[in-house]
């Protein structure tokens, strides 16, 4: 019978099936760790007397709660704030009790866990991979079936390297055509999340497909996979092919030589077989696509950048209508607003859904020569040490910095305001981030989600601005 | 955990839809390395607001939360529960959960109750009515019990009902497993290793 590539990974790695009286145990292959969602698991290992089962498929690191200010004189990155210095020290406690290896505060590996993952090369086609965070959707992007998990069951891996999991539905978001210059990966997965809802994909499994998605880059796959949660999903994949056995050739602790050969041709027969078929199918096409942005206070209230604000009242749904109502009044917007022009306070490119190399080329490449517009802030987070690393190789910091922005250390900063990078009650943000919930970025703040392109194209507007229009592109 | 048969308590109805965890508790709160005290961080940033129904007398000592569809959307946080669970809540009603927070939940005894749509509006009709609506649950027959002598029944998977009732814990479960965990790693080689020296 031929099998989804879900239905691949998944079978692969069940320890124990489902019955009528349990769900399946599953078996995780890589379990990423942070600072944030670990601490109480822990403590529930050290009640118990338990050891972490294999700290070799287990990797840390710290992001969340981290400032992304800069170093001080001794080369290190100061924590002012005592209950995140006791979390991240706690961390490092944990780790070291426990043998696993940790990416340090600072250090030369050290970012986003989304980010560093795929970086390392840990993250590899037909794994499993959990995290105690609800982005670990991203690592979908190379075939691999990774999803969020609460700290109970960070615990439960730690302890056996198993999770008990009730096989989830299946349905396959194809994306056909060819995306316009100025449209990106980000205003794809925006208009998914537009068009199905936050919780439309609420018990499945994503599948991406089709010429759309084929044609994507690694860096572009990642933030597709990376908002599946947002439509409701908790995994989001995408079938690995050349691109992704090229992008993953070489790094840290991809397999070398003839491991290497035979992990590829594994990784070949892990796409869906034709005549698989998906509980559920979405079509969308990528040629009619323009720059999306975000209205309201979930990443399912998007629309084309050229749009307009949709009305309460022309919503049929009671439900609908009182939650834009107060989505509007939240965001001290009016019905049939036009977002173009729309000032704004603050852009934020980075998060684990648009902090990678590509993404800050992209933002550069607008930045470069132009000034951001007086009284707007601009922050630049790479989203790890590496990319930080690798943008100031090709001098994309300059291109920031020249052009008044901020160019600051990796870690998820103002997408989770919880490290000292958030918004003033008030603030207008354009943010390359996920999330546009009340209070997201800064208690008060208000948040319009887009592209680094929109983002950058924004900064230098001080206004919600077309990309397209820079580029000299017709509307 | 303690077992859970049938409880009854106060309702109160938070009647919007897609409530995130960001709500339920806003990330400023997830620095803590416990779970001590997060009940009062439990909606913290609506709860400023002096109208916010939890800020009604009624609301102390509530046990069950009625809420709009796709409660506990968002992030992975299971501060989220552990919040509401500390502010005294055992159940939240609501037409569908969002799938960690689902997961999350059950984990620690904080019971999602899934009803339709229209006895959604019922309750939150009935909350609005009556601040002291009073509801119950019985987890054995998995029925919701309305003031009005309504039972409606609701549903729940067959394993997380019997850890539910029996207190069972899902860490001691899976570790009970050894042997099948053990046996799938020697039929399966490794696909990674993070301590690989001069990786």
């Amino acid at each position: 019978m031929p099998k989804t590539l879900f239905e691949k990974v998944w079978d692969a790695h069940v320890v124990q099936a489902a019955d009528d009286q349990s769900p399946a145990t599953l078996y995780i292959d890589l379990h990423l760790v942070h600072e944030v969602t670990s601490p109480q698991a822990f403590t529930v290992l050290r009640e118990r007397g338990l050891r972490v089962r294999r700290p070799d498929h287990t990797v840390a690191t710290m992001d969340h709660s981290t400032p992304t200010t800069p170093r001080g004189a001794d080369g290190t990155i100061p924590v002012t704030d005592a209950v995140a210095r006791k979390q991240l020290e706690q961390l490092v406690a944990n780790c070291r009790e426990f043998g696993i290896p940790l990416f340090e505060l600072g250090t030369a590996n050290q970012g986003i866990v989304h980010v560093i993952g795929p970086e390392q090369g840990l993250t590899q086609p037909g794994m499993t991979i959990v995290c105690g965070d609800s982005h670990t959707s991203t690592h979908g992007a190379f075939g691999a079936l990774a999803f969020g998990i609460g700290t109970s069951e960070v615990g439960h891996v730690l302890a056996t390297q198993c999770l008990l999991q009730n096989k989830p539905k299946t349905c396959e978001i194809r994306v056909e055509g060819q995306l316009q210059p100025g449209v990106t990966a980000k205003d794809i997965i925006l208009a998914i999340i537009a068009e199905i809802g936050v919780g439309g994909g609420t018990g499945y499994v994503l599948e991406y497909t089709g010429s759309a998605i084929r044609s994507l880059s690694m860096e572009e796959r990642m933030t597709i996979c990376n908002m599946s949660i947002e439509a409701g999903a908790r995994a989001g994949l995408i079938a690995p092919d050349e691109t992704t056995f090229e992008w993953l050739k070489g790094r840290p602790h991809a397999p070398k030589g003839a491991a290497w050969d035979q992990a590829v041709a594994e990784w070949r027969t892990l796409p869906s077989d034709p005549g698989a078929t998906y509980d559920h199918t979405v079509v969308l096409d990528a040629n009619t696509l323009a720059p999306m942005i975000t209205y309201g206070t979930n990443p399912g209230m998007g629309m084309p950048i050229t749009g307009r604000v949709p009305s309460p009242a022309a919503q049929a749904d009671h439900s609908q209508r009182i939650a834009l109502d107060k989505a509007l009044q939240y965001m001290g917007l009016e019905p049939e607003q036009a977002l173009l022009d729309h000032p704004i306070d603050v852009v934020f490119i980075g998060s684990c859904t648009n902090s990678r190399i590509t993404d800050l080329r992209a933002a550069a490449d607008i930045l470069r020569g132009n000034q951001v517009a007086p009284g707007v802030r601009v922050l630049v987070v790479p989203g790890s040490q590496q990319v930080k690393a690798q943008a100031e190789a090709e001098g994309l910091d300059q291109v920031f910095t020249a052009a008044g922005a901020e160019w600051r250390e990796a870690g998820c900063s103002m997408c989770i305001a919880m490290n000292g990078d958030q918004l003033q009650p008030g603030q207008y943000a354009v943010s390359t981030s996920n999330r546009n919930f009340e209070g997201r970025q800064g208690r008060g703040g208000r948040t319009f989600l887009a592209s680094p392109l929109t983002a950058a194209a924004t900064a230098i507007a001080g206004r919600i601005a077309d990309v397209r229009e820079l580029l000299g592109v017709a509307v | 955990m303690e077992p859970i048969t049938t409880f009854a308590g106060r309702a109160v109805a938070l009647p919007i839809e897609n409530i995130d965890t960001d709500q339920i508790i806003p990330a400023r709160f997830l620095k803590v390395t416990d779970k001590a005290g997060l009940g009062d961080a439990l909606f913290s940033d609506w709860r400023a607001n002096p109208e916010f129904i939890l800020n009604q007398p009624h609301a102390a000592g509530a046990k069950i939360l009625v809420a709009g569809h796709n409660f506990g959307c968002g992030s992975s946080r299971e501060h989220a529960p552990w919040a509401l669970l500390g502010f005294g809540f055992q159940a939240v009603v609501s037409t569908y959960f969002a799938d960690i927070f689902r997961n999350n939940a059950l984990k620690n005894g904080l019971l999602p109750i899934v009803v339709d749509a229209a006895t959604l509006d019922q309750l939150i009709s009935m909350c609005a009515e009556d601040p002291d609506t009073l509801l119950s649950v019985d987890l054995e027959q998995q029925l919701l019990l309305l003031p009005d002598g309504r039972r409606v029944p609701f549903p729940i998977d067959a394993f997380s009902k019997h850890c539910l009732i029996h207190g069972v814990d899902q860490l001691g479960y899976l570790q009970a497993q050894a042997a099948a965990i053990a046996a799938y790693e020697a039929r399966h080689p490794d696909r990674v290793n993070t301590l690989a020296a001069g990786a």
